[in-house]
């Protein structure tokens, strides 16, 4: 008897899942302990906070088609506030004040710009990056009257354990909003915004909740990637880059279920690593030429594109067991 | 302050007739096109590097081509660029897209990819220093107490031109009708007989043509690099909105206000220009969201 066989005659089948996770959480928890480098650690680590990165970004963006191009202002904010708090107050602290100041800053951007027209708030979440860094870098030198900060660096199983409870904690919380009125609400306003608004949806309280609570995550993953530096220049820390992986991998994976941001991030962290080792003069090359064509090709992103395959697959066994069974009427 | 004021706005104004060229440039391209390019800056970055190219040279080819007349070879070699990346890229997107706004999300995506695959490119040619050269129009102009420096009058008078070159080709001209009448209604367009994949790749690639020429313009008198371009996308986003979507004329004077305010604001405190600006947007916004002259 092989394994499948075992597992489905001896595991219900609405076990398999919840199952999978189980075993899954179980590896990644147990990872330090057998992981062996610390450079093991840090990619999965990083792995892990662009799947809080990329699941938080499409909880928002993915369901209600408005396109925050602000990860990286929000992610920045989490770093630039460890720079801050860091040398002053514990990690746990410093986590919660990033998570909360993110979720503030959201919350205002939002009461501004998610009254008005989609491409509005495209506009401004694009350019937010470039404003806070600018504020950050004089903040830095005209208040504090400093260039940069160093500050003393966490250990890699500390920033491992951290963001695996992050990605954790964003995943369980997305799923729970998914199936909360407030993930219908999301969903109608992406459907048909004023349909929604009609049917008694406050589209805006939802709007502006959910992204703030979206920020909320991506702060955190600031504050815990910068917790592992050992000098923070503001400067430096907002970078459009932040934002753009996390919307790659988002629309790579698929934003209509769940799971399609946390394996488009897997696979995209993996993936970067690669090249970026491989080819460090190409690689950001190659991920605008991949962003381009998923979004011309496969804009269902991989989970898109699971339904055409098991049709496909379908298809031919179906085909196959027709040609087995009457293959004198194959032709017919 | 006072005695300085002059200077200040009138170097204002000569930033401004720049950055409405940049946003009338992106103006057609949304306005029109309905592509709301974020890759604008990554545009002007080649236009201005196109030019310091053909003026100082490629390694062992000879450049020589003055800045004036390399406009003619920055503007249409992008305007190719950008009516290709139209017909191909975003025509497709268009004709795939459920709805128009779906098609304005997605092309919003393409073109936040664009950025990251021509600003590389750009790299790998030119090695991402930044760089500058020394043109012989660029002598100091003493004037109202402050010195001008004559390339960025020149830039100036150009930017200025070009607009108004423009303003008259859509509102006099048979294919300018028929951008006005595509910027409208782009199906009922295409019924009364407008080849409407060929206006909206046309506007696109005018975009892309006029961001090339404003890329050359500040290749004369202000340093560049392979990231320029993010900065002045944004600065073109806020003037266009600030005079509003679709209006030629908003963006011009769209371009002298935030000129004139990015100035004074750098004047008290350069490091406060990109807050002052999103200041001022946040204020239009709330006040006024279709812009001066908008619909």
């Amino acid at each position: 008897m092989d394994i499948a066989t075992f597992i489905s005659r001896f595991i219900p089948r609405k076990l398999w899942v919840p199952g999978f996770l189980l075993v899954l959480l179980i590896v990644l928890a147990t990872l330090p302990s057998y992981a062996g480098s610390n450079r093991i650690l840090f990619l999965s680590a990083t792995t892990l906070m662009y799947i809080a990165l990329a699941v938080s970004w499409a909880m928002f963006s993915g369901t209600t088609g408005y396109m925050s191009l602000a990860v990286a202002a929000f992610f920045g904010i989490g770093i630039y506030t460890t720079a801050i708090l860091r040398p002053l107050v514990p990690l746990g602290v410093v986590f919660t004040a990033a998570g909360i100041v993110s979720f503030l800053i959201a919350l205002l951007v939002g009461l501004v710009t998610l009254r008005l027209k989609g491409i509005y708030f495209a506009i401004f979440t694009f350019g937010l990056v470039v404003l806070i860094g600018q504020l950050a870098v004089y903040y830095d030198i005209h208040v504090l009257g400093v260039k940069g900060h160093p500050v003393a660096p966490t250990t890699y199983p500390i920033m491992y354990y951290c963001m695996l409870g992050l990605a954790v904690a964003t995943v369980l919380v997305v799923y729970l909003i998914r199936r909360s009125r407030l993930g219908l609400a999301l969903l109608s306003i992406g459907g048909n915004e004023e349909a929604a608004a009609h049917m008694g949806v406050n589209t805006t309280m939802v709007k502006v909740l959910s992204f703030a609570i979206s920020a909320i995550f991506m702060g955190i993953a600031g504050a815990i990637f910068g917790a592992r530096q050992s000098f923070i220049d503001p400067g430096a820390t907002f970078s459009v880059g932040y934002s753009f992986s996390p919307v790659l991998m988002a629309v790579f994976g698929g934003m209509g279920q769940l799971y399609g941001p946390v394996i488009g991030a897997a696979i995209f962290s993996l993936l970067d690593y690669w090249l970026s080792g491989r080819f460090p003069n190409y690689y950001a090359l190659i991920f605008g030429v991949i962003l381009v064509l998923v979004i011309l090709y496969m804009p269902g992103g991989l989970v898109g594109l699971m339904p055409k395959l098991r049709n496909g697959l379908g298809g031919v066994i179906a085909k196959l067991r027709k040609g087995n069974g009457a293959g004198q009427h194959a032709n017919t | 302050m006072i005695e300085a004021l002059p200077g200040v706005l009138i170097n204002g104004c000569l930033v401004g007739g720049v950055l409405a060229l940049i946003a009338l440039a992106l103006n057609i391209q949304y306005g029109v096109g309905r592509v709301f390019n974020i890759a604008h800056g990554e545009f002007i970055m080649l236009g201005a590097f196109i030019t310091y190219t053909v003026y100082v040279g490629y390694g062992a080819v000879a450049g020589g081509i003055d800045p004036l007349i390399s406009l003619a070879i920055s503007g249409p070699l992008l305007f190719i660029v950008g009516f290709v990346l139209y017909r191909t890229l975003f025509t497709s997107l268009r004709t795939r897209a459920p709805s128009p706004a779906a098609f304005e999300g997605n092309s919003l995506l393409a073109a936040f990819g664009l950025i990251f695959v021509i600003q590389n490119v750009a790299i790998l040619i030119w090695t991402g220093r930044t760089r500058a050269y020394n043109w012989e129009y660029d002598f100091p102009v003493p004037f109202a107490g402050t010195v001008f420096r004559f390339s960025q009058i020149i830039a100036f008078a150009l930017a200025i031109v070009i607009g108004i070159v423009f303003y008259i080709f859509v509102n006099r001209t048979r294919l300018g009708k028929a951008i006005r009448a595509a910027a409208q209604d782009p199906a009922t367009a295409g019924l009364m007989g407008i080849n409407i994949n060929m206006v909206l790749a046309l506007c696109f690639g005018f975009g892309a043509l006029l961001a090339g020429i404003a890329g050359s313009l500040l290749s004369m008198y202000s340093s560049i690099s392979e990231v320029m371009g993010l900065g002045y996308a944004i600065g073109a986003i806020i003037v266009m909105v600030l005079g509003g979507l679709g209006s030629i004329p908003g963006s011009f004077i769209g371009g002298f206000i935030i000129g004139i305010i990015g100035s004074i604001v750098t004047y008290v405190e350069p490091a406060l220009v990109v807050p002052a600006y999103y200041a001022l947007f946040l204020i239009l916004l709330l006040v006024r969201p279709q812009g001066l002259l908008g619909k």
